[in-house]
């Protein structure tokens, strides 16, 4: 890797002290080869860094393509990480064997975007929520009695468990998806779109279920989504990406009300209010950055018009000078 | 879908779980008449064949030339054979031969293929390489030439021509189960089983092969029929183990004293059928059994029967009430998207009691103006086009006049709304009723809904999932799936009765009055035709241009949805271009037609945000610009706030509030409208930085401050 370094970014930190978030991404670069004889591999994240303390919403916002979820497959170990590191609690995790990466099945976990793919349609409730704690050698009685535990605490009946996931609702599967995740007190969960796919009041009482276990629990989430009000909603801190990079990160109620990234101004200002007045006003003030920074802000038009060549040169001085890629 | 393993070396913990799959299994099966008695004739020959000894005590070899060609009775039932053998000695030690060599070709099949399979499909890389490179050579050589080289520097022996012959198997099975394990291993179920800790064997134990065991069972069954046959073949050539009874030799021997005693033909050659037709028709009753998909299809293709007896009686009623009542009734047509409409017209006041299909296209009841072609009378053509135009995109322009123009122009003869004012409205429907056929009678999806639309008047249909206004869409679009059961009381658009029209005259106004916009962009452009194709194809059905002025035309459409290089987006196929710029396309189409009445169905959902808005932006700017009237159907309150004038709140198939857009938002009436508002997290109090634990968000801080620097 032959690229620059932003010049106003610092050197990559050293190894920090012990008294380090419970997550720490540095520098991450994750690349899939490209379909072809010697061509260079697509390069998802262009060097990502981020951190997720103990029983914190760290809230990932951005489009599709951005690589948002390609992250939190690196950090659950399903992404390659090409350069960079994956830190967990001090130590590194990126890169770990099998074996290894198993052992940390109990404090990493996920709930994925769709409630439908992601639970095995010929597995009863139980048996997938079972699954987790027979492999940690958890007996069956008490396993039995921590599924009853956990379906309670995701407000499921009691006899969901004989169930299979295709008798339940779209909601409902993302519960038991989220109590599966649950089974073994993790600390940090990584959330892929847990809501996106489901109804607006279904994914209000969702959210309201992951807010309420993180209170009561203390795990702590990486919540990926599109939605910037979602993610006012769950997150204490966000990052916004933007190909492959952060383009802006800080305090929810600052990154979502008073964005200063022009990716995440344009981002919030899309995003319409359900009240007929403001969006209005929202619509103008698009407009008008729009039409005030059309430089430093691609449309999506072209955006999309360059997305096959992923190298081509993003106007931002900063994504421009990343680009090339950094160790 | 799957059924539960069956392995006997499963982990304790592992193998229990699923029994009362495996129960609803042979229970299924069981229900099958044919699976029984397929089952049955294969128990039998198998028991036959086992207890051969206890069934006769003839050896089958022993020869004796006294009872050659000997007639059936006495001590020999079936007789004997050309060299004096017994028949039915023979006939049961030969199923022996042919049942134990067949099982040994498909275990040996099953040994091979189903591990590598595995391995290959789960971890791909170079083991999935070298593995499929020699499948493939496997695969290339040809079965017999290889078995009757290895019986003549083997020797004359069975079981080692049936062994090999499961070799040459074996890449079936390979295939098989390597790509149902890349199938499976792509669902996130398994990368979650991954996250979850499980172990590479045991992901592939629990998740992987109840999903592969299905097709490898059937397969199974079909390969013991197969080896029985080519057993029997090479043993009918003389290239079995000389000693050893078999069906093959029998028919071998038969063959020789056909004219003598042709009875003889029939014993072995009435086994060999029995097996091979029981194994093949228990393959195809086990596919049945195990396929969950399989037995919903068939529920599905009964509710259809039911559904369709269901709306015959539901006709002759509704012919009934017609002719009483004075409301017109109106069957909404049914019929998929892409694909030809339901042929059967509308009953109504019009249609009387008749309910037979209006075989030819009748006086047009939509006025034309003089300015215009004739529309295509061919009711072919115009599926043609449709389905070339993807059908979303009914492209059928009429003209490209302002929309004042053509109001004046468009005058209906059909009277029912006669007033030409603005307010007239463009589209009233009223007491829409959509159901589906169910286990217990019909499920009510749109229950009575009405609506109006006027011209230049953007409409929302919001609503949770299943609440019907999809539905409710493709009701008046009169593409609703066959099977469904539609009614309204009334739908008119611009003064005409929609139901009253028959396919042609449908497929006509929906190619040029009402347009649709889908969901999926993407899936609503055939990826085998160029962008430009699919898109001009029906402009010049519809108008009659030349090529090159349709072209110029398209070219003008795609620039006026915002398309920065339109010459290039023509040239494109589907895939080469953005779900965005897809949309932006099927816009194009829409309105290449001048419509009167767009209908978009969730147009932005699968859209990222900042897309959304540009789309949402151009949609309203083309519906001021043409005074379109719009239907828009969508979840999301801040899409109705960004475009509609009117909004329509449904819930579980019924209209729940109906107000303007700016009444609603304000003052929302109806309790479910106001949980939904309340839903929205728009407004929702941001959730601040965790207070306690400073040292972290010093961090955090630090990293934040990090980030900034750089943006």
């Amino acid at each position: 890797m032959t690229g620059t370094l932003d010049k106003d970014r610092p050197a990559p930190a050293p190894a920090p002290a012990p008294a380090d978030p419970l997550l720490v991404a540095d520098e991450v670069v994750v690349e899939y080869p490209a379909k072809g004889w010697r061509k260079p591999p697509f390069r998802v994240l262009k060097g990502v860094s981020l951190t997720i303390g103990a029983g914190e919403t760290l809230g990932l916002v951005g489009e599709s393509g951005s690589g948002k979820t390609t992250l939190g497959r690196a950090i659950l170990g399903l992404a390659p990480v090409t350069a960079g590191s994956v830190r967990y609690d001090g130590r590194v995790i990126s890169g770990l064997g099998r074996r290894e990466r198993r052992a940390l099945s109990s404090e990493i976990q996920v709930v994925f975007q769709d409630p439908y793919t992601s639970l095995n349609p010929a597995m009863t409730v139980n048996d997938i929520l079972s699954e987790p704690l027979t492999v940690a050698g958890t007996s069956r009685a008490e396993a039995e009695r921590r599924v009853k535990d956990l379906l309670d605490q995701v407000r499921l009946p009691a006899d969901a468990g004989q169930r299979l996931p295709r008798e339940f609702s779209g909601g409902q599967r993302q519960r038991v998806a989220i109590a599966r995740a649950l089974s073994r007190d993790p600390r940090i969960v990584v959330c892929d779109e847990p809501v996106s796919a489901l109804d607006l009041s279904t994914q209000a009482r969702v959210l309201d279920l992951f807010v309420e276990i993180q209170e009561r629990t203390g795990v702590a989430y990486l919540f990926i989504t599109h939605d910037l009000s979602v993610v006012r909603h769950i997150s204490h801190r966000v990052a916004v990406m933007y190909r492959g990079e952060i383009v802006e990160s800080g305090d929810a109620a600052k990154v979502t009300a008073t964005p200063e990234h022009p990716y995440t101004q344009r981002l919030l200002l899309a995003a319409p209010v359900p009240d007929p007045e403001r969006q209005a006003q929202r619509r103008a003030e698009r407009r008008r950055l729009a039409a005030t920074a059309p430089a430093s802000a691609p449309t999506p038009t072209s955006q999309a018009a360059t997305a096959s060549t992923p190298t081509s040169p993003s106007p931002s001085p900063s994504q421009a000078a990343t680009t090339g890629g950094t160790e | 879908m799957t059924l539960p393993q069956s392995e006997a070396g499963l982990a304790p913990g592992t193998a229990a779980a699923p029994a009362p799959v495996r129960a609803g299994l042979v229970r299924r099966l069981l229900r099958n008449p044919v699976a029984v008695g397929c089952l049955a004739v294969l128990a039998l020959i198998a028991l036959a064949s086992l207890f051969a000894p206890l069934l006769t005590d003839q050896d089958p070899a022993h020869s004796s030339l006294t009872e050659t060609l000997a007639p059936a009775g006495g001590a020999h039932p079936l007789g004997g054979d050309g060299v004096g053998r017994d028949v039915l000695a023979r006939l049961l030690y030969g199923g022996r031969t042919s049942l134990l060599g067949a099982l040994l070709a498909v275990s040996v099949a099953l040994v091979i293929g189903v591990p590598s399979g595995l391995l290959a499909g789960y971890y791909r890389k170079w083991f999935d390489a070298v593995s499929s490179w020699l499948a493939n050579i496997l695969m290339a050589v040809p079965a017999i030439v290889v078995l009757l080289v290895v019986m003549s520097a083997v020797g004359q022996n069975t079981y080692v021509a049936m062994a090999v012959f499961g070799v040459l198997m074996s890449p079936g099975v390979f295939r098989l189960i390597r790509a149902s394990a890349i199938s499976v291993r792509e669902e996130l179920y398994v990368d979650a089983a991954r996250v979850s800790g499980l172990t590479d064997g045991r992901i592939v134990r629990r998740h992987i092969l109840p999903v592969v065991q299905a097709p490898t069972i059937i397969q199974a069954a079909q390969m013991l029929g197969l080896a029985i046959v080519i057993q029997s073949g090479l043993e009918f050539l003389g290239l079995g183990s000389a000693t050893q009874a078999s069906w093959g030799s029998m028919l071998n021997d038969a063959f020789a004293n056909i004219y003598t005693k042709p009875v003889l033909m029939l014993w072995p050659g009435g086994a060999l059928a029995l097996t091979v037709a029981a194994f093949g028709l228990l393959g195809n009753a086990l596919r049945d059994a195990l396929d969950a998909s399989a037995v919903s299809g068939r529920r599905a293709r009964r509710a259809v029967r039911n559904a369709a007896r269901a709306r015959k009686a539901e006709r002759a009623r509704k012919a009934e009430e017609a002719e009483q009542a004075e409301k017109s009734v109106t069957a909404v047509k049914a019929g998929k998207a892409g694909k030809a409409v339901d042929s059967a017209p509308a009953e109504g006041i019009g249609a009387g009691p008749s309910t037979v299909p209006v075989p030819v296209p009748v006086p047009v009841p939509e006025p034309v103006p003089e300015s215009v072609p004739e529309p295509v009378p061919e009711s072919v053509a115009e599926s043609v086009t449709e389905s070339v135009a993807g059908a979303e995109s009914p492209g059928s322009p009429e003209d490209t006049k302002s929309s004042a123009d053509a109001d004046g122009a468009r005058q209906p003869k059909a009277a029912v709304a006669s007033a030409k004012d603005d307010d007239a409205p463009l589209l009233v429907l009223d007491g829409l009723r959509v159901s589906y056929p169910a286990e217990d009678g019909e499920k009510a999806v749109v229950d009575g809904v009405s609506l109006t639309v006027r011209k230049g008047e953007v409409l929302g249909l919001v609503g949770e999932s299943g609440s019907g206004k999809s539905q409710t869409a493709f009701a008046v679009l009169g593409l609703l799936p066959p099977e469904a059961l539609a009614s309204a009381d009334r739908l008119v658009f611009d003064g005409t009765e929609l139901g009253r029209l028959n396919r042609s005259e449908m497929n006509r106004l929906r190619g040029r009055r009402i347009a649709y916009v889908p969901q999926e962009p993407m899936s609503n452009l055939d990826p085998s035709f160029r962008i430009g194709a699919q898109l001009v194809e029906p402009v010049r059905r519809h108008l009659r241009l030349p090529a090159s002025q349709a072209r110029t035309k398209t070219l003008g459409l795609l620039e006026r949805v915002g398309i920065a290089d339109p010459e290039r987006v023509f040239a494109s196929y589907p895939h080469q271009i953005s779900g965005g710029m897809a949309q932006r396309v099927l816009i194009a189409g829409a309105v290449s037609c001048d419509p009167d009445l767009l209908i978009a169905d969730e147009p932005t959902t699968a859209l990222d945000v900042t897309v959304q808005a540009e789309v949402l932006d151009l949609m309203r700017s083309l519906q001021r610009e043409r005074n379109m009237g719009m239907i828009l159907v969508t979840h999301d309150f801040g899409v109705v706030a960004d475009i509609c004038d009117r909004v329509t709140v449904m819930q579980t198939g019924t209209v729940v509030e109906s107000a303007p857009a700016r009444e609603l938002f304000a003052a929302p009436r109806h309790p479910y409208t106001r949980m939904l508002l309340a839903s929205t997290l728009e407004d929702a109090e941001p959730r601040s930085a965790l207070g306690h634990a400073t040292a972290r968000t010093a961090a955090g801080t630090m990293h934040t401050a990090r980030q900034e620097g750089r943006a």
